[in-house]
């Protein structure tokens, strides 16, 4: 079926499979806002939310609907469209890294082959990193149109944090890329799946370390949260959000942190990849195969999301110039060695 | 028409009137963020022309992190229509006047140009903007260009830091 040489067929396979992608992600976060509070619940030696459904499953569609019957005040003094604007692009930036992720391998379905990806880009990394650029615009624009000042210094400090991880993280992916020799995230997977051919943290383990303290900064998580560090600057960017605009910020912070965990076990655990299993060998399994492969991937990225929960409830959070100097004269010099040895490495073996 | 013209014809009516805003637009922080919205067009016309490393690395540079410093410091420095001055009526208009001759020269030197004379863009073919393709065209054919601009950037930074650095 053509019509206007389009082929609709791929546009409404690509329109499922976005749907699906987005509305799990969506989910994963959702239940994660629930996670953490019993992670924290378990940490602190306390039951946790336990009241609305068996075990307080029902908690997360509580807080949702708590949010979204609050009463919504838009300051009379900000921008309107920009104050929107904020938390829908903060929302946005967050879900569109999951456009270049492999989920699994390829599913038969209907007589069609569908590859469980939006869509395999020549330069897949490289994508990411513009989409994680972009999400210091929510934080900003939601600054600035609070017109308070309050905000406003908290939205810049967001912003220069996110932009010196940035440097960091770009950095310590190089020497991946060095590696790899390709930026497409489908195929650093096939090589991780290759038999012989161990995950990439075993190649790059520093690499590895600097990449995750970058997406704990990314994240704005602790160590790394001063944007939202209420005891120095009242709330933070979102102080004067209220209801569902501020329940979108926090939200993303969520979904951030589901994308970015994902994008860790792509790059270095092997995505999709079952371990100590040959993919090749059980061809004929087909889409239980695949099916495998995505739960594989997803028990990996709920470990890397307890991680994360783990160090929230455990480490104290840095003092702004403490943050500053780790990232411009630890994480960058270290970035960069790495780097270095990395190319001399890949030089020798190549000789 | 195809998608790519449809596309094309969004992209440039986006970008046209992206530009025009950010003209237009009283307020700097409207301007910074019109002036995104035009970096997102053009991005998209390289995109149709399977240019995605350029296309990328334009939002990386451009909408990621000059437009961030953009409104840091139209942020830090409160600019608003109430405090920004106004120009006379023959500074304008002598604006208006380098700014057309500039647009004469361009359109000349385009329409005069031997190289893209009677040439039609590919779309959606050609590997020349592929990343494997401009490295190695970048690491062999204009390695002594590509090494000394390099230099000049890395000059630019320390100069940066020595200006910046309290004593």
């Amino acid at each position: 079926m053509t019509l206007l040489s389009i082929d609709w067929f791929l546009i409404i396979e690509k329109l499922i499979l976005i749907a699906i992608i987005i509305f799990a992600s969506l989910g994963i976060a959702l239940y994660t806002t629930f996670a953490e509070r019993k992670v924290a619940a378990i940490l602190q030696d306390r039951p946790g939310p336990n009241r609305a459904g068996p075990g307080g499953l029902f908690q997360p569609f509580a807080d949702g609907l708590k949010l979204i019957m609050k009463e919504e005040i838009i300051p009379n003094t900000s921008n309107k469209f920009l104050f929107v604007l904020g938390p829908a692009l903060a929302m946005t930036a967050a879900l569109m890294t999951c456009a270049v992720v492999p989920w699994g391998d390829k599913i038969v379905a209907f007589g069609r082959t569908v590859v469980l990806q939006i869509a395999d880009i020549n330069i897949g990394i490289l994508y990411v990193f513009g989409v994680v650029s972009l999400g210091v615009y929510g934080i900003m624009i939601g600054g600035w149109a609070s017109n308070n000042k309050f905000s406003l210094l908290a939205a810049l400090r967001g912003a220069s944090q996110a932009i010196s991880y940035e440097l960091a993280m770009g950095i310590s992916l190089i020497a991946l890329l060095m590696i790899t020799g390709t930026l497409q995230l489908g195929e650093i997977v096939k090589q991780q799946m290759q038999p012989g051919h161990f995950w990439n943290i075993v190649y790059q383990p520093l690499g590895f370390l600097l990449f995750l303290i970058c997406a704990f900064a990314e994240c704005n998580r602790t160590p790394f949260d001063l944007p939202e560090a209420e005891n120095e600057l009242n709330m933070g960017y979102h102080q004067e959000y209220s209801s569902m605009k501020l329940g979108f910020y926090l939200f993303a912070e969520y979904v951030n942190m589901f994308i970015s965990s994902v994008i860790m076990a792509t790059l270095f655990f092997g995505g999709y990849d079952i371990p100590f299993f040959d993919e090749a060998a059980h061809a004929n399994w087909g889409n239980w195969l695949a099916l495998a492969g995505i739960g594989c991937l997803m028990v990996k990225v709920v470990l890397f999301i307890f991680f994360f929960m783990w160090v929230r409830w455990t480490i104290p959070r840095f003092r702004y110039d403490q943050l500053m100097n780790l990232g411009w004269k630890s994480m960058i010099p270290l970035a960069l060695l790495n780097m270095l040895i990395t190319g001399a490495v890949v030089l020798w073996l190549n000789k | 028409m195809g998608v790519t013209q449809i596309l094309f014809w969004f992209l440039s009516a986006l970008a046209i009137f992206s530009a025009v805003m950010v003209l237009v637009s009283k307020s700097p922080v409207h301007s910074v963020l019109w002036l995104i919205a035009v970096f997102f067009a053009i991005s998209g016309h390289y995109i149709l022309l399977n240019a995605q490393f350029l296309a990328i690395v334009n939002i990386i540079v451009y909408a990621g992190a000059i437009m961030v410093l953009f409104l840091f410091v139209i942020m830090l420095m409160n600019l608003n229509k109430e405090t920004e001055p106004q120009k006379n009526l023959w500074m304008k208009l002598t604006g208006v006047v380098s700014g057309g001759c500039l647009l004469i020269v361009l359109i000349s030197l385009v329409r005069q140009a031997t190289e893209i004379k009677d040439k039609i863009a590919l779309t959606n073919k050609g590997d020349i903007g592929l990343i494997k393709v401009l490295g190695k065209t970048l690491f062999s054919g204009y390695i002594v260009p590509f090494e000394i601009s390099s230099v000049l950037f890395l000059s630019a930074m320390i100069g940066a830091v020595v200006i910046g650095k309290k004593d």
